[in-house]
Formats: C-alpha cells, structure tokens, sequence
C-alpha cells in the first residue's frame, strides 16, 4: 500500500522534483516505507511506499523492459500470480516480483482493456513516455483514492488532497454547493470533493491526459443499477450459498497473498467473523485479530467480539474507546478523511488502526461492504416497510413493522408518541415512483442540518428538490426496470459505500496508520454474484443479508448468525462537550471562529452549544447530533486545509 | 401571565430551530416542514408534560393534536379544561 503523486505539464517545462518531494512529505504515512521519483519531460512522477509484496525488490517507479512506460501504483492487484504467468508466456520479462509490474505489461498487451482482467483496489497512474500520455486507473468500487487539480494543460494528481495543497498555485477553497450536498447525503458522489475544483476519479473509472486534454471514461457500473431484461433465475436456495460460499473463500483467500504476515478486523457482527472463520477453516495463517469496544455499553459489541474470539480461537487484541479519546482524536481524523463528516464513527477506527500497528501488522482484512450488496442496512427494510404500508395507507398493522426496525426510537417512551412517529415515517410515502424513494426521508431529515448555514452560504447553494432532480439525470438508463431493493441498493452503494464509508472508514482510518485494509465482500466477482440474486434472497421478509446467514451456517456461532445487526456507530456529542473538555471545539465553535470562516450562523451554533451543554451532551436528537459533527468537522476541514496548510498536521 | 402558545413557540424555536422564527407560522406542519425529527416529537412531549403538569394519554398523541402550534394551543385548552 502506497501514496502516489505526480504532475503532467505539457504548457512549460517547469521543475517538479521539489514539488514532488513536498507532495510526498504529506502521505509519508501511507508509504513511510521507500520513496521513489521518475521524472522527464512533461511528467513527474513520485510514490510513498509501503512494503507488503516483494519486500526487497519493487521499489516504484516500475517501468516495462524498454522504460518506455512508467508506473506509480497504490493498492493489490490480487491475481498478480494468474495475470504474471499469463503475460510470462506471452513473453515478457519481470525484473521484480511485484503485482504493480504486471499491471505495465498488461497495458502493453491491453491498453485501456485491462481493467476488465484485474481483480483488486488500486489507484495507480502509468505514464506512456512514447505517446507522452498518462493512464490514471481506479478500482471499481472506489477502495484506493485519486484525487487530482486540472488548469489548462497542467493536471497534478495525488491519493490524498492535502499533497495537491502542496502546490501553492492550487487554490484551496470549500465548494458551498457541494457542502450542502455532504449535508444532505452524507457525501458528494462522482468526481467532486468538497474543495473547489479538487475532483476524484470517480470508481470503475480511469481517465486519459494528454496535449488534447483529459478524458475520463467508465470501466465498470455498479451491477444493482444495471437494466436486466431477463428474468431472476431460479435455483435452490442451497446451490445459492454454497456457490456465495465457495466464491467467499476465493475471495477471502486471494486477500491473504503477501509477504508480511495478514491480520483482520473482528466487529462482532456476521460479516467480519465469516471471513474470518474462512481463514482460519481454509488456510493456515495463524489468525490474529483485532476490536475496538466503547465505554458506553449503548455501543459497545465486546461481548460478541469475545464470543467470536472464543469460536475461532484467534490471538486477539482490543482497544476501549471513552469519549475523551474520541474528541481528543477527532482533529487527525479530519486531516485524514479531507471531508466533513456526520458521525463519529471513524475515529475508533484510527484507534484501531494503530492498534494494529503497534502490534506489527500492515494489512488487515474486514467485513466491509456486505450491508451494501447483501442488503444489511435497515434503509433496506425501511423502504420495503413504507412501500408495503403505502399500498394500504389506513392500515394499523403495516407501520407496526417500524417498531421492529428502530425498536431504540419507538420505545423510549413506552409506546407513546407512536402514532406522531408513524406520520414521520409516512412523509412522501406515496411519492413512489420517484426513483430515489428509498433515500428521500433520510436526505430530507439530514438537509434540515443545512438551517445552520449562514444566509450568505444560503445564497449560494440549491435546496433538496434541485438535488434529486440533478441526481436522478446522473441514475444509469433503465434503472427503474431493476426491483426496488436493487435501487436502494445502487443509490447506497453509490453515495455512501466509496465517498463516505471506503474512504473515511476505510482507505484514510488505516492508512493513518500505515495500515491496508482489504475486503473480501468487495470482490467485484462477489459484488456481481449479489446483483444476480433474486432480492428475496438476499433480504427476505424482514431477514436482513439472508443468504449470507445461510451461507454461514456451520462456520460460526449461531447466535452470531442471528442477533439482530447493530449499526456501527460512535457517541457524538458526549465526545465533545459534557464531561469531556477540549479546547480546540471551544476554539472553533466560537463565536469568533464561525463568524470569521462564514459557512455557519454564529446564533443558531451558539444555540445548539447552549442545548448540548445543558444537558451535558446527551442531546435527543439524532439530527442535532449530526449537525454538531457536520459543524464541527467542517470548521476542522477549514483550519486544517484553508489556513494552516502547508505545515505541519494537528491542531 | 404568558400563553401556552407562546411557551410552546419559544420552545420550538430554541429547540429546534435554533433562534430562527421566521419560517414558523401558527399553522406550520412540524412534521411536514420537518422541523421536528423522530426523535424530537418525544422531546416535545416531555416538555408539554413537565411545563404544563399534565400527562398525555397515548390515544391522544396524534398529529390532529400535535402538530402545530394551534392544534397544540385548541389541546391544550381542552386538557387544562378536562383536568
């Protein structure tokens, strides 16, 4: 696992190695490893190395056998061994035993066609020194970031935004339009970022620059979204998940191919104690694992992670996270995801991360990504109860399915209020044609977090209709034909696995730590597998992940197959405020602080301090709390990126 | 002595909307404009409880009594009276 970095100038020969060596300065901690530079002609090339195949060979820049063609690489390409022996017998010469140095020869035979034959989470950008043109690829499902800065014939690119702010001619700005959509929906989606005319390749995508300038073309659609004339197949249940299962090990499998010893993640949750079990029944790394766990018991699922611990025999290590070590975290977690955020939920995995460091471990595996392409997230049932109850508006037992959804909302008050709760829920129910129905009640409550704009942000920014209306013209043809399960979960997979989850809970929480994560659920063959099951079989009734809890029968504690799935989240605002202190959320939510940056009402921040202090943190509402992180995170974003960079990271 | 609705006005405005008045008329849907959450409708209810000492029957928690400032101010008059 890697940093890369790289500026293309076709207008002026400018000197780069400086600029470089100072972009890479800023992801030393993705490859404190080796560092590796090419540079000639219009391209400059730099890459931060973090040594996990090929431990004494490999350093990067990689080139084919002529040097004709250049290649910085972030990430496993996990056929490498298949892919090496193919190209072998096609007759090219290695001279390390790298996955990066397949990927130049696979270009040589392939062109832009490799993508379709690579199995992995990269990032990686290859520059044809013949043709003088860069080949910038990403991983279909968006694991590996690539961000880049485009103006006139120059294009910098980098894994992280903080190396483009190295170069002082990049300007550094928060977009207000696309703040209010990460207040809206979590994330931006595609190719923005938050920052001004900073853009991601978006995943399943690469992207060509040349003197004619920059192309940028799909690879590779999300298959939830895909129109499919035929019909579901019909097979047994049985000869559903023994194929999922086989494919799972595979998967699981190709994901321990390293030279450094391979740890996982242990949540406590079915996912991450499948793959986890499919270790330890299928090879013979001698498994370690690895929790976090939370002082406050709403939150904490140590008492699962034992259990799974105490199946699977594992060596394991914990952590406890308290809301001192939160807060006390939360400005690096900042400088690390580069985005607001609207939960905490990141932050113990930065602690968990350095767990794994501390112990000497490089890579970990982790459940990631199951909820989203086997239906795990209660926005799946959500969508499936207010479908059903909108066929019969006046009936009083339909909305009785939501107290077994959000059991924690309905029964706070005995029972009471149920009724007042129901008519949330039934807020657009009848709006079901709009394509996005699944996600509207929720970007509709967490756009009301857009109140704490300042009117001159306001100005500047569309309300929710306009968001809809901009992201349903982006949904792929013939996305209505697909059930209403699969579009729920195109939209989620979309926005919130690669933009918010992958890269903040994922990629920028262990590569803090020099850590690489690797995901077997995310295999784009188990991700394909998954669209092509019947919906039914992949959330039954309102049996979340069904197939894969058939799947794992056998493998796992059965309790742990059927507990009823606790969302990972963190405590917010006790973190910041109530018995925890820290001066930088004092700082940075003063009066002074929020006036001067301008993205925020200084009354309506001071209000929401003023009722979360009253009652020593706990605040009620799930919106408030997220409205504080957003504030919080964004006034973070602004010290970390607008003022203070270049320098050194902290506050 | 300051009226009910009144009381009820400064809550939701401090409450949840944070100081902000202008878009809260007398008959504003609390659930349609989205100015209380899931969560909110039972801080809501709390206060109304605590503030005016009475206690609400679960029958009577429906939007038709809940959810605007007139339709909380004709509830209340009628508990008070009731009580």
């Amino acid at each position: 696992m890697c940093g890369v970095a790289g500026i293309i100038n076709y207008k002026s020969c400018e000197k780069k190695e400086r600029l470089l060596s100072s972009m890479c300065s800023y992801i030393h901690h993705r490859g404190p490893d080796a560092t590796g530079t090419y540079s000639k002609g219009p391209a400059g090339l730099a890459h931060t190395r973090l040594r996990i195949i090929d431990l004494h060979g490999g350093d990067q820049p990689i080139h084919n056998e002529d040097r004709s063609i250049w290649i910085i690489f972030n990430g496993e390409i996990f056929n490498y061994p298949e892919l090496r022996k193919r190209l072998i017998s096609r007759g090219h010469r290695f001279y390390t035993e790298t996955d990066t140095e397949v990927l130049v020869h696979m270009f040589e035979d392939y062109g832009t066609g490799l993508f379709e034959h690579l199995n992995g989470q990269f990032a990686f950008a290859l520059w044809d020194q013949n043709r003088e043109e860069l080949l910038l690829g990403r991983d279909r499902m968006g694991i590996r970031p690539l961000f880049y800065f485009i103006k006139n014939s120059r294009l910098v690119f980098a894994s992280e935004i903080k190396a483009l702010f190295a170069d002082k001619k990049i300007p550094r700005q928060i977009d207000p339009q696309n703040l209010s959509e990460i207040f809206t929906c979590w994330s931006t989606y595609d190719g923005a970022t938050v920052f001004k005319n900073i853009f991601q390749v978006p995943p399943g995508h690469y992207a060509q620059f040349s003197k004619k300038g920059l192309k940028i073309r799909q690879y590779w659609e999300l298959p939830f979204g895909k129109a499919s004339n035929r019909e579901y197949p019909k097979r047994p249940l049985s000869e559903w998940s023994e194929e999922l299962n086989q494919l799972l090990v595979d998967a699981t499998l190709i994901r321990l191919r390293a030279d450094v010893p391979v740890g996982a993640y242990l949540s406590g949750g079915l996912d991450s104690t499948y793959t986890s079990a499919l270790i330890k029944k299928n090879s013979s790394n001698k498994l370690c694992t690895f929790s976090v766990g939370f002082t406050d018991k709403r939150f904490d699922e140590s008492f699962f992670q034992n259990m799974a611990v105490d199946y699977l025999g594992t060596d394991h290590k914990a952590i406890t996270c308290s809301y001192q070590d939160i807060g006390a975290i939360f400005p690096k977690v900042i400088w690390h995801t580069e985005t607001p955020l609207i939960r905490t939920a990141p932050a113990p995995l930065m602690l968990l991360s350095r767990l794994v460091r501390e112990n000497d471990f490089k890579v970990v595996l982790t459940g990631e990504g199951a909820d989203e392409i086997f239906a795990g997230y209660n926005i799946f049932k959500e969508d499936k109860v207010r479908r059903f109850w909108a066929k019969d508006p006046g009936s009083r037992l339909r909305p009785l399915l939501l107290q077994k959804l959000y059991p924690y909302i309905f029964s706070q008050k005995k029972g009471k209020a149920v009724k007042v709760l129901e008519l949330f829920f039934q807020k657009g129910m009848q709006d079901l044609s709009s394509p996005v129905y699944s996600h509207m009640l929720r970007w509709g409550n967490s756009s009301h977090m857009k109140g704490f704009f300042s009117p001159d942000l306001q100005k500047q920014i569309s309300d929710l209709d306009n968001f809809i209306t901009r992201y349903i013209q982006t949904l792929p043809e013939g996305f209505m034909c697909r059930d209403s399960l699969s579009r729920a979960q195109y939209i989620e997979s979309r926005i919130f696995l690669s933009n918010y989850l992958l890269s903040s809970q994922g990629d920028r929480m262990a590569m803090a730590n020099s850590v690489e994560g690797r995901y077997p659920f995310l295999d784009h063959r188990v991700v394909e597998f998954a669209a092509e099951l019947p919906p039914d079989i992949r959330m039954n009734g309102m049996t979340e992940k069904y197939i894969l809890k058939k799947a794992a029968r056998g493998l796992m504690p059965p309790r742990l197959i059927n507990r009823v799935k606790q969302p990972y989240r963190a405590p917010i605002s006790q973190a910041f405020l109530g018995d925890t202190h820290h001066d930088y959320v004092h700082e940075l939510l003063s009066e002074k602080a929020i006036k001067e940056n301008g993205y925020f009402d200084h009354i309506k921040t001071n209000n929401l301090l003023k009722k979360c202090k009253q009652q020593k943190g706990t605040l009620l509402s799930e919106r408030e709390n997220m409205a504080l992180v957003g504030i919080l995170s964004t006034q973070l974003l602004d010290f970390h990126f607008i003022k203070k960079i270049p320098r050194e990271e902290g506050v | 002595m300051e009226q009910p609705k009144n009381k009820i006005r400064s809550f939701i405005v401090e409450n949840f909307l944070f100081g902000e008045e202008n878009d809260l008329t007398d008959d504003t849907s609390f659930l349609n404009e989205g100015i209380i959450d899931s969560t909110g409708v039972l801080e809501l209810i709390e206060f109304l409880e605590e503030e005016f000492e009475i206690e609400i029957d679960d029958d009577d928690m429906i939007p038709e009594n809940l959810d605007s400032l007139n339709n909380l101010d004709k509830f209340l008059k009628k508990i008070i009276i009731t009580s």
